[in-house]
Order: C-alpha cells, then sequence, then structure tokens
C-alpha cells in the first residue's frame, strides 16, 4: 500500500493504482472527460490535471501512478485556472446549443462548464464544419459536438471489437470517422450503440422517438430479456414511458449493450403493440376477451394433450415480453401441459 | 480515372508487398509506403486490399493514412498547377485564371485532373507580385497573364 | 568477423589505405616512409555527398572527375571518395584533397579540368577556386586550420567528410566496431551502463535526459524482449546534424545501438527515420548490410555469443513523431499519437516491450566514450553538460553549416568566430534555438555559455541543435507567428490543450501581424501558454509555447508596436507596412506606376512628384524594387 496526501487528507492506495482511483476511493471527485476504467488510460482531454507538489507540470490524474508521499491538490488555483482554460477552449469549438441540445442535463462539458463558471468562449476563430451522419437507424453523429475524448473510438475497438469509426486526419482537423467519410451505415458498425453510451456530450445520440429532457426522466434498472446473458440496463422513463436505455457498470454487461438492449424498446410504446387477445374465426383474427382466449388455449391443448400426447405441444415465448412472462410460460408447459418443448427468440 | 491505377498488375504488386511484410510486427507503416509507390496514392481500394490481406481494421489504415502527409488519397498530377492567390494576384484578375485552369485541365482547386495529369493549387503569395498575376507549373513560372494565355501554357504540357 | 583479430586485422588494413588522409586530420597515422613504401596512391580527392551537396550537383562532379582522370591515366594514383557532409554547407559543393587538405568550394563541373590538371598533377593549388577562408595573403591554409573548423572539437562529426560511409572497411580503418568488441569482450553491461553515466552524455534529441541512467532504466527493466531504438525522426526546421552523420558516419550509430543492446539485453534494434532523407536512408540500409555481412550483426557477433539485428522503419511526414511515444506508436504502425508516460519506453516501448531509445547524435558519441573513456568526454563541457554538441547554424549568418562545439562555447564564440558574423554589415536581433520548441535570445545574452540549462533558464532550449540568427530584418511577432503555424500544422491532435490551444495563439498572432490586435491579446498569448505548456500531454505540447513566450519577454516593445501604434518596426508584417515615395528623391519617372499592379501611384511624368494612394495600396513592393532611384521607402 501506498501512502499519499490528496487535498491535505492521508490516503491509502493500492500500488499501481491511479491518482484518479485514490481520490475517488475517499471521495474527492476529480472530473473527466475521456476517462473509462474499461479502457487503456490514454489521457487525452487533460480535464483532470491536478497539482502534485514538486512536479513540473500538471499531471493528469487518469494516468499518473500514485508513489510514496505524493502530495496532491485537485482543486488549487492552478488546477481550476487550467480547467477552465481547457473548457474554454472546448466551448471555441463547439456549438453553444444547450437550449435545443437533446444532451442538455446530462453533458459533462455543461456540467463542467457550470461548476467552473466558464461562461462562453473567449476565442475567436475557426470552427469544424461537418455534416451530420444520419445514416444509422438507431443513433447520429454530430462531430460539430465532440470534443475529442475519444472514447467512442477505444470502445468500438477495445471492447466492442468492431472497429467502424477511427481517428482521421491530425491537429485541428482531427475528427472521428468512418473509414473515407462514407457514413455509418456504410462502415461495419453493428448498431450496438455503446459508443452513444459513452459519449460525454451530444455528438452521439440516440435517435429518439420522442422528445424529452433528462431531467424529466427517472430510471428503472431491469434485466435485458433479449438473450440469456442477462445484461443489466437502466430504462430512461418519462411519465409512463421509455423513452431511453442504458447500459449499467456491472455483472456480466460491464457498461455494455447491443443493438436490441439499447435500442429496441420501441415496440414497448408503439401503437401497433396487441394489448388485447386475438382469435382466429373464419380464418380471420378477430378480438376476443381474455376468457374467451384461455378457453381456446386450454381446449385446444387438452385435445392435442388427449389426442397425441403432450409432446405434440410447444411453446414458444418471445424476448419482448417479461422476463417473470417467460418464466411462467415455460414452468406453464413443463408442469401444466407436460413437456420439455418450450423455445425462445433468443436462442436463435 | 481515364489513367487506370487500379490496375490488375498494381494490385498483384501490392499483393506480394504484403506477402513480404506479413510475418513482421508494425507491417501497416511499411506495407503503405509501398503502396503509396506504386499507386502513387492510397485510395479506398488500396486500402480495402490492405485491410483484407494484413488483417487490420479498415478504420486503422484510414487513421493513419491521413495522419502522415507523405500518404495521400488521391494521385497528385504529373504537373502541378500553382495559381498565386496572394493580395497582387488577386486584384489582377488570378480568380478567372484559376478558373479557366480548372476547366481547361477538369481539376479542381485542391485536387487533380481526370487523366492525373495536372493538379490544381491555390498557392498563397509567393513573392513574384511585380509579375502577377502569376502561375507556376512546377519549377516553371508564368507572370504577366491574362486568361487568354491559359490555354496556350496548358497545351505546352 | 568471427574474432577480434580479424577485427584488428582488417583495422590495420584499413588503415594503411587511408592513411594518406590521416595526416592532416587525425593525430594518428603510420610513419610516412611506411605508407609511401606500401601504396601507390598520391591523392585522395574528397567529395562532399551530404544532402546540402547533392542538391548542388556534386554527383556531376563526381563525373567529372572520373572523366577527368580516367583521361589522364590517374585513376590508380588518385581516387576519389564520395563523402558524408563537411559541414560547411554554405559553401558548396565542396571538394577536399588530400595529403594537402586543400579546401575548395562552390565548385562547378566546369572547374574540375583545372583542378586536376593543375593541382593534382602539376601540383600547383587553383587559388580562386579556394575556400576564401582557407587564403590569407596567399597563405593557404588546409581546411581544419580555417576559422570555421578551428574552433570545432568534432566527435560525432568525426568522421564526417573522413570517410566513404559506404565503405565500411573505412569505418573500422578508425578504429570503427573496436568498441563493440571492447565492451563484448572486457565489459560487463554494468560496466558499460557505468560508464555511459560517468561520461554525463545527456539526449541530444532535446530534453537532455541523462543518457547512462535510461541505459540503467532499460537494462532493469522486467521483459522477455528488449528492444533498442535510434530516433532518426528530425524534424526542426533548420536542423540536420542526424542526418549528417547517417549519411557521413552510419556505422557509428550502428556501433552504439549494438553496444547500448548489449548493456539493456536487447537483441533487436530499430532505426526510425524520415522518409524525407533518402540518402541518409540507403547508406544506412548499405552500412547495415555491410555489417550484417561480415558478421558485425546478427548471430554470434566476433565469435563472443552476442547476438543483434537492426531493421530500418520510415516516418512518413509527421513532426510529433520525434516524440519518443510517439514514434514508439508509428514504429507500431499506428498513428503517431504519444502515449501517457509513464509508463516510459524503458518500462513500456515498442509493444510494451521494455525499450531504449536515443536519438542519431547520442548514439554517434558512445563509441568514442567507451574507447576514450567517460573522463575524457566528461572533460569537454561544462558542469552539467559533458561533451560537444553539433549545432546547424542558419539563418542570417555568413556561414550556414553544421559545427560541432564542446558544451559551454559562448554563443558569440559560435555566431562569430565560427559562424563568420552576420551578412550585409546588419545588426544582430536575437538567435533562436531549439526549433519550434526553443526560443528566441536577444544580443544581451550572447556572452552566455551554450548548455542544456543556460538555455533553458533564457527561456529557449537544446532541442536537437537549430540554431537560427536573425538580424533587425527579422519581425520577432512573424517568427513567433512562423513557428506557431508549423507546431499547430504538425500537433498530432490528441489532446485538448494543444489541439485547441496552439491553434488559438496562432489566430491572435495572425490578428496582432494584421494590426487588429488588442493590449488584451498579450495577456490572453501569456495565460494560454501557461495552460499549454503545464496541461498538454506531450513535449510537443508542452514547448509549443516558446518560441512566443520568449519573444514577448524579450521583444514586448515589438509585440506594442504592432498592437498600439499598428506599425511593424521591422517591416515584415505586410499589413502595417506603408510604402511611400519620397518626394526629394523622386526622380519624377514614372516607373513605380507603371509597375503598380493596382494603378494605386499617381503623378506626372517629368512633371510631378509620384504619390501613393495607401487605400489601394496592396502592399506588394514591386514598385520599391523597381524605382532606380531608391526613392520608395516601406515603414
Amino acid at each position: 500500500m501506498i501512502t499519499l496526501k490528496i487535498n491535505g487528507l492521508e490516503v491509502e492506495a493500492e500500488e499501481g493504482s491511479t491518482i484518479l482511483e485514490a481520490a475517488t476511493k475517499v471521495g474527492v471527485k476529480i472530473p473527466t472527460f475521456c476517462h473509462d476504467p474499461r479502457l487503456v488510460p490514454h489521457g487525452s482531454c487533460r480535464i483532470c490535471v491536478v497539482e502534485l507538489e514538486g512536479g513540473r507540470n500538471l499531471p493528469t490524474a487518469c494516468t499518473t501512478p500514485v508513489a510514496e508521499g505524493m502530495n496532491i491538490q485537485t482543486e488549487s488555483k492552478e488546477v481550476v485556472e487550467t480547467r477552465r482554460e481547457i473548457l474554454d477552449l472546448i466551448l471555441a469549438n463547439h456549438p453553444l446549443d444547450c437550449l435545443t441540445c437533446e444532451k442538455s442535463g446530462r453533458c459533462t462539458l455543461q456540467d463542467l462548464c457550470f461548476k467552473y463558471d466558464v461562461k462562453e468562449t473567449t476565442h475567436r476563430g475557426a470552427k469544424k464544419c461537418h455534416p451530420i451522419d444520419e445514416s444509422n437507424p438507431f443513433y447520429y453523429s454530430d462531430q460539430n459536438k465532440c470534443i475529442l475524448c475519444g472514447k467512442c473510438v477505444y470502445v468500438c475497438s477495445q471492447l466492442q471489437g468492431t472497429n467502424a469509426i477511427g481517428f482521421a486526419e491530425r491537429g485541428f482537423p482531427t475528427h472521428i470517422a468512418t473509414p473515407f467519410n462514407e457514413g455509418l451505415a456504410h462502415s461495419t458498425c453493428v448498431s450496438c450503440g455503446n459508443c452513444v453510451s459513452v459519449c460525454p456530450v451530444g455528438a452521439l445520440m440516440p435517435k429518439s422517438k420522442e422528445k424529452f429532457r433528462y431531467w424529466e426522466t427517472r430510471t428503472v434498472r431491469t434485466t435485458c430479456s433479449y438473450c440469456g446473458v442477462g445484461c443489466q440496463m437502466d430504462l430512461v422513463v418519462k411519465e409512463n414511458s421509455v423513452v431511453g436505455i442504458d447500459p449499467v457498470m456491472a455483472v456480466p454487461n460491464d457498461g455494455l449493450l447491443c443493438v436490441k438492449g439499447k435500442f429496441a424498446f420501441n415496440f414497448i410504446n408503439h401503437p401497433n403493440r396487441l394489448k388485447k387477445p386475438l382469435v382466429r374465426k373464419e380464418g380471420k383474427l378477430v378480438e376476443a376477451t381474455w376468457e374467451e382466449a384461455y378457453q381456446v388455449i386450454a381446449d385446444q391443448i387438452n385435445e392435442i394433450k388427449t389426442k397425441d400426447g403432450a409432446d405434440a405441444i410447444a411453446g414458444f415465448s418471445s424476448a419482448r415480453a417479461l422476463t417473470e412472462e417467460n418464466y411462467l410460460m415455460q414452468k406453464l408447459m413443463r408442469a401444466v401441459v407436460g413437456t420439455n418443448n418450450v423455445d425462445h427468440c433468443a436462442r436463435l | 480515372m481515364a489513367k487506370n491505377i487500379l490496375t490488375e498488375e498494381n494490385f498483384l504488386r501490392l499483393h506480394k508487398t504484403i506477402q513480404l511484410n506479413r510475418g513482421k510486427k508494425g507491417a501497416l507503416m511499411p506495407v503503405l509506403h509501398e503502396a503509396q509507390k506504386i499507386f502513387g496514392c492510397i485510395p479506398l481500394e488500396v486500402q480495402k486490399r490492405i485491410s483484407e490481406e494484413l488483417g487490420v481494421p479498415l478504420s486503422e489504415i484510414y487513421g493513419v493514412v491521413t495522419f502522415y502527409s507523405q500518404f495521400t488519397l488521391e494521385p497528385r498530377g504529373e504537373y502541378v498547377i500553382g495559381v498565386c492567390l496572394g493580395t497582387a494576384c488577386y486584384v489582377k484578375n488570378a480568380q478567372p485564371i484559376l478558373d479557366k485552369v480548372a476547366e481547361l485541365t477538369g481539376a479542381s482547386v485542391g485536387g487533380t485532373s481526370p487523366d492525373g495529369k495536372f493538379s490544381l493549387e491555390a498557392t498563397r503569395c509567393i513573392g513574384a507580385c511585380g509579375l502577377a498575376p502569376v502561375l507556376t507549373v512546377n519549377e516553371d513560372v508564368y507572370g504577366r497573364l491574362v486568361v487568354g494565355d491559359v490555354p496556350g501554357i496548358v497545351a505546352k504540357y | 568477423m568471427k574474432s577480434i583479430q580479424e577485427l584488428e586485422q582488417a583495422c590495420q588494413r584499413g588503415l594503411e589505405k587511408i592513411n594518406i588522409r590521416l595526416n592532416s586530420v587525425d593525430e594518428k597515422h603510420i610513419d610516412k616512409s611506411d605508407e609511401d613504401k606500401k601504396h601507390k596512391e598520391k591523392n585522395h580527392v574528397m567529395v562532399c555527398g551530404g544532402t546540402g551537396c547533392t542538391s548542388s550537383g556534386c554527383q556531376k562532379i563526381i563525373g567529372k572527375l572520373d572523366e577527368e582522370l580516367k583521361k589522364h591515366q590517374l585513376t590508380e594514383e588518385i581516387k576519389v571518395i564520395k563523402t558524408g557532409c563537411f559541414g560547411l554547407c554554405e559553401a558548396g559543393p565542396i571538394i577536399i584533397t588530400h595529403p594537402d587538405g586543400t579546401f575548395y568550394s562552390r565548385v562547378n563541373p566546369e572547374d574540375i579540368e583545372k583542378i586536376v590538371e593543375n593541382h593534382l598533377i602539376e601540383g600547383n593549388i587553383v587559388k580562386d577556386l579556394l575556400y576564401k577562408g582557407a587564403i590569407k595573403q596567399d597563405e593557404i591554409k588546409p581546411f581544419h586550420e580555417v576559422d570555421f573548423y578551428k574552433k570545432q572539437k568534432r566527435v560525432a562529426l568525426r568522421n564526417c567528410g573522413a570517410i566513404d560511409p559506404e565503405n565500411i572497411y573505412e569505418y573500422i580503418a578508425l578504429d570503427g566496431y573496436k568498441a563493440l568488441a571492447k565492451v563484448l569482450t572486457e565489459m560487463t553491461p554494468e560496466g558499460v551502463i557505468d560508464e555511459m553515466k560517468r561520461s554525463g552524455l545527456r539526449g541530444r534529441g532535446g530534453g537532455g535526459f541523462p543518457a547512462g541512467l535510461k541505459w540503467d532504466f532499460t537494462a532493469k527493466a522486467k521483459g522477455d524482449q528488449k528492444y533498442v531504438a535510434c530516433n532518426a525522426d528530425e524534424g526542426d526546421p533548420g536542423a540536420f546534424m542526424d542526418r549528417s552523420v547517417l549519411e557521413g558516419d552510419p556505422h557509428a550509430v550502428i556501433e552504439a545501438m549494438a553496444i547500448a543492446a548489449y548493456a539493456v539485453g536487447s537483441d533487436m534494434g530499430y532505426v526510425y527515420i524520415r522518409a524525407e532523407y533518402p540518402i541518409a536512408v540507403s547508406r544506412l540500409q548499405i552500412a547495415i548490410d555491410q555489417a550484417r555481412e561480415i558478421g558485425l550483426l546478427g548471430k554470434d557477433i566476433l565469435g563472443t555469443g552476442f547476438n543483434f539485428d537492426l531493421e530500418i522503419r520510415l516516418g512518413a511526414g509527421a513532426f510529433v513523431c520525434g516524440e519518443e511515444t510517439a514514434l514508439i506508436n508509428s514504429i507500431e504502425g499506428k498513428r503517431g499519437m504519444p502515449r501517457p508516460r509513464p509508463p516510459f519506453p524503458a518500462h513500456k516501448g515498442i509493444w510494451n516491450k521494455p525499450t531504449l531509445l536515443n536519438n542519431v547524435e547520442t548514439y554517434a558519441n558512445v563509441p568514442q566514450i567507451i574507447l576514450k573513456g567517460a573522463d575524457w568526454f566528461a572533460n569537454m563541457g561544462t558542469e552539467k553538460s559533458k561533451g560537444t554538441k553539433v549545432f546547424a547554424l542558419g539563418g542570417k549568418i555568413n556561414n550556414t553549416g553544421l559545427v560541432e562545439i564542446a558544451m559551454g562555447t559562448t554563443l558569440k564564440e559560435v555566431i562569430y568566430d565560427i559562424g563568420g558574423g552576420i551578412p550585409n554589415g546588419k545588426k544582430f536581433k536575437a538567435v533562436q534555438t531549439g526549433g519550434p520548441s526553443g526560443g528566441c535570445i536577444p544580443a544581451n545574452y550572447l556572452e552566455t555559455p551554450i548548455d542544456y540549462d543556460n538555455l533553458i533558464s533564457l527561456g529557449s532550449m537544446m532541442g536537437s541543435g537549430g540554431m537560427i540568427v536573425m538580424d533587425e530584418d527579422n519581425c520577432m511577432v512573424d517568427i513567433a507567428r512562423f513557428f506557431l503555424d508549423f507546431t499547430v500544422e504538425e500537433s498530432c491532435g490528441k489532446c485538448t490543450p494543444c489541439r485547441e490551444g496552439t491553434k488559438r495563439m496562432l489566430e491572435i498572432l495572425e490578428r496582432i501581424a494584421d494590426g487588429e490586435g488588442e493590449l488584451s491579446d498579450l495577456d490572453k498569448l501569456q495565460s494560454m501558454a501557461k495552460t499549454i505548456k503545464s496541461a498538454s500531454l506531450c513535449g510537443l505540447g508542452q514547448t509549443a509555447p516558446n518560441p512566443v513566450l520568449s519573444t514577448l519577454h524579450y521583444f514586448r516593445h515589438e509585440y506594442e508596436a504592432h498592437v498600439k501604434d499598428k506599425k511593424c518596426p521591422a517591416g515584415v508584417c505586410q499589413a502595417l507596412l506603408q510604402y511611400m515615395v519620397i518626394p526629394e528623391l523622386c526622380k519624377k519617372c514614372g516607373i513605380c506606376a507603371k509597375k503598380c499592379p493596382t494603378s494605386c501611384i499617381d503623378g506626372v511624368k517629368g512633371k510631378e512628384v509620384y504619390v501613393i494612394r495607401q487605400e489601394d495600396c496592396v502592399k506588394c513592393g514591386a514598385c520599391m524594387a523597381a524605382c532606380p532611384f531608391k526613392a520608395i521607402k516601406k515603414g
């Protein structure tokens, strides 16, 4: 164990851990844009700089390992001035459209500008100008809002293994791009949306069917029902409808989701969703009462079972039903009907 | 492209280069250097082939090619025409000259003609204001131009 | 070569062959009478084949020499050797003849006939072709006695110009690979590292980190595979010493890397070199091939069981790859974006394996340190900066070229005694050292002895050794803008302060140069510079503001003139210039009006003094150039 001081407080930290980890452990918050514990540390955004006694420059908390006897200030005058300057620089190349930006209320840039009282940029000059890539059906990429933290690129390459996007060009014109800027639809993108989940600003946003503000929502923790992995996720709920889904940093998915988990929730509030049972009468499906439908099911199961035995019956249920419903369905088939013929679309 | 660089022969040379480098760690840069030599640039088709044969993601290759200034996505022409758009030239009607060169060669500003013969650049002041307006073709300098001179100059090459 | 004895024999044989050159260069030579018996070679004609002299046509000169010598059937007696750079690029193409050391400069192919017939056959030196500093009142000095060379101390450059870099035996003749033989047979790896530490050699690429410590860290790092790498991605505009070493003495680098590999426990090395240096690349490749062929690279070197091999990797046009972690990424085939340090390359370098990385000039010193001892090296220089340093002198200076001096030599000695001062009687204004990472040092610090720490305390740095001299005609705002423009272009774009910050600083400087600056801009530059320096990821960003800071510090009055008076005192910033006709001098000839591209000069030929209408003037300067009476001034 290594002993160091953070803001005057004596802290114990494991050897090899970073200043950021040591600070987080004792509840000292250091702001970050580009840090993600799952990724190889890269230290791009520099917002997490701290003051290290005796140090020549300001080291980044996310990449600097702790050392015995370090004396660190996380909000000293110099640190705060530097962070303000960095925010000022980011804002100089960022559209100030928080009034209409869908990320508002959950934007790290907005939060940090609020925290450090950066109202507007003091710079004038060139700004980036990229067309918005709307080619993906589930999310869009607005590079004008990108702050080049790089998390999307690294999540795509290091965690998802898809390598759909990368850095293009260098220096001031650097931007995140699909090869030859051909658009996400023409890339190897599998629409997992993990880049969207990690974007700290509004550069990568889900295409939302409904307008909402994050402060109007609450989250509901649930388990994804699409397959057997059991990914943990938070439903973003406005009033009584699901408007978005966030992965949870927990076992087993560690903050990742697939295209279904991340984006395939619109059926929940879809107007065409079946809310009442349909029974086929004279070749046509007609609305019926639950009692009537149950009667039809029970009669037919009994009839088939008597004639051909229980194994002539199979149950097939949907990933879009609740996990509990799926459980009950297989229980019904095994315990009541007496067959193991159960299946589920997630197995496909 | 009139002058087809994406020939089977070139791809065969690329394939041989990749075979030669495949076992090497960090083979991408040497392969890209060779590709730039073989094709005169590294366009999408070439990057795709390198990606497939070397097993490096296309997005990474594109990132590397656009990072280093010696790799280009488009071939540079045999002749690089620079039309000076410095102030002195500009006020002496350099813009119509630039437009005329673009029209005659088929190269857009910053681009290359379809036959790969000419690249066109609008340059900063080249310090020949006394000769304004000026254009350069590789090492040759032409000054005191009027639009009518352009066809004659282009025809020389 | 399977043994030390074989190497020694090769050295002896080689020495006999090149002895004719040594009388004038080296303290070491065989007794002349002995040598005369063995060889009938009468002269060696050394033609500089460095990049500078190649572009001024040395290839044609060599062709012509061969032709003339054939004509006179002298090919047996007179040998032509294409060497590396002699350093005095200003005077190129250069020819030096041995044994007399005659120094011909600015030689044209047409001059060759005279040199062959008059000098080489008749023995009469062609005086009007001599370098101007090599002849004083009919007294002809050999090249090593001219002012440019006299004050130099050549360690890293010792073989440049003295040997044929494409012939390994010439290198061996001058004790080449003897240092490697020594470490492999007489020294332990720890002993080598200790020698390096004691020598006090610091990294010559810019940072000045003690080389011995780096070697030690890499040696102590745990890893099944270690690499030794050479940074030959010399990118500072105006610096070309690494290129010259590779062009003139590539084996010194190969030998040093092998020594380093032995010391740190590696068997594989990489040289990362700019693709813009084709001559250096090809000579290095030839050198590697030759070394491999005679067993000085590869398996079981000199029969000692030590294995080491080298591979060249080419850069592709990115200045930032001179930064060590960016270089490592580039070798790995990635974008040259620097990695955070720690972990340092000594622990996690190429493919995350412990890697020793030094630059060309640093390595070039190593064989000498091993052979002559750490004390010999540490005796040169200042307390904290030992040995010598190569500088590339350029800008407003008479002797443009490469000079190697002992650390502690003053700026003044380099600029005036070696560099020959400022041309055209102009006044010295500042010297810029350290390239885009350095700063401008004004006249009152010219007595400063050059070393790492002094330059840093003056707000500049050693960098890789560029030294650009500026006179009164240079505008310091423009110089700052020039260097920042370079950094902005070459920033990798990874970290925020460098990517966004240098761009904004450049925009401010452009506004100042355009006459749109405000006084608050100067404070803004200062505060941004502080952030960029302290918060950037790598050395490029951390030093990028130096040219601005140092000029702001020493030449603030020039900035203020731009901002407050909207004037450029040096007359460089176009937007702040005014061209004016001096009425007393105007002869009313009208030539200026005729030349004016915007027809903004009014007057009547022969009757009225001409006047420039400022609102229409585009400040192209054509009028001033055309006026036969110097009646137009700018200011």
